[in-house]
């Protein structure tokens, strides 16, 4: 393509005319890949709100079956609340080892990332069972199958998460810090930040204000 | 990724500082204030001095605090002009955000007070899941 072609369709631009983007074409991929994953994660976010929108219009809805109150213990949310939260601490300090190239670092900061995410996990396996067991399941009521919808979702996100922080593991190991492996660390550091995020929501609206007196 | 032109347009979200202080200082910072905002939450929930009916207001705004600081201290989403359309991106997702979960609350909460004169028959109580 000749300068001229590339100018006629926007390509580059001619330096009389101050279009505020500077004299050059895209951005590189380190910028432009974890822009799209952040164009992901904000969608992911949308999804999230269509379910906190239904169990906001659900959670009354109990059929005569357990109410919000009588089913959710603020202690283990505390704890859940407390790993997911180090958790996303320790993803930072991951980044910052592995930006600076530090291969023990990194690695053992992305595996306490990854251990502080499997004891959020367990909690809330656990929670869900003893949930079941009490006949409290998904198809007691709408307001529970929203509540199973909504936590289960973050719960599946997270399980992605921890497969992807093991796959991170495995890759950073085998092929050290290239541009492109530190490009997919980084969006994997997005979007375990966005799921703590996401949970501070549930802790408040599920948990805090379903328990309240 | 980490060669930082003099004149940088654009940043990616989550992308490290510079320097190691700053960026380490950026996540323990992030770190307290939201330790900080989750105990005053459990706090305010727990608590019997307070006006009750605003405990749930507060919680809400505590809540939304605390997304801030993750997206501040945790995403590095900052005003700069290298973070333009990091921030642009994000507020057209709030926006999103809240006319799905403010609209849905809204219509469907008109939608179970004013429907029909059998009232038992709508009772989402007697909904089934």
């Amino acid at each position: 393509m000749s300068a001229t072609e590339a100018a006629a369709i926007g390509l580059t631009h001619n330096a009389s005319e101050d279009t505020g983007l500077g004299h050059r074409g895209p951005e590189s991929k380190s910028i432009v890949v974890p822009y799209g994953f952040w164009l992901f994660v904000l969608s992911d976010m949308v999804l999230f709100s269509a379910l906190f929108a239904t169990y906001a219009s659900l959670v009354h809805a109990t059929d005569g079956g357990p109410i919000t109150s009588q089913l959710f213990d603020r202690t283990t949310v505390a704890v859940e609340t407390g790993a997911l939260l180090l958790s996303s601490f320790v993803c930072g300090l991951a980044m910052i080892a592995a930006k600076r190239g530090n291969m023990a670092w990194t690695q053992i900061w992305l595996v306490v990332t990854g251990l502080l995410g499997l004891v959020f996990l367990a909690l809330e396996i656990e929670e869900f069972a003893g949930l079941v067991a009490i006949g409290a399941g998904p198809q007691r009521s709408a307001f529970l199958s929203a509540f199973f919808t909504l936590v289960g979702c973050h719960g599946a996100h997270v399980t992605a998460g921890l497969m992807w922080i093991g796959t991170m593991i495995a890759q950073i190991w085998a092929k050290g810090f290239h541009p492109h492996i530190m490009r997919r660390l980084l969006c994997l550091s997005i979007f375990w930040h966005a799921l703590d995020i996401i949970w501070v929501a549930i802790f408040t609206i599920v948990y805090l204000i379903g328990t309240l007196p | 990724m980490t060669d930082r032109e003099p004149e940088q347009l654009n940043v990616a979200p989550g992308a490290p500082h510079d320097s190691l202080l700053s960026e380490t200082l950026s996540y323990v910072i992030g770190l307290g204030l939201a330790l900080v905002l989750t105990g005053i939450s459990f706090w305010v929930a727990s608590t019997s001095s307070l006006w009750g009916p605003g405990v749930a207001a507060g919680l809400v705004v505590l809540a939304i605090a605390q997304m801030g600081v993750h997206l501040v201290f945790f995403l590095h989403i900052t005003s700069g002009p290298d973070n333009t359309n990091n921030v642009l991106a994000l507020a057209f997702g709030v926006m999103i955000v809240f006319l799905v979960m403010i609209g849905t609350i809204w219509i469907m909460g008109h939608l179970a007070a004013n429907m029909g004169p059998t009232p038992e028959m709508l009772n989402l109580h007697t909904q089934r899941g």
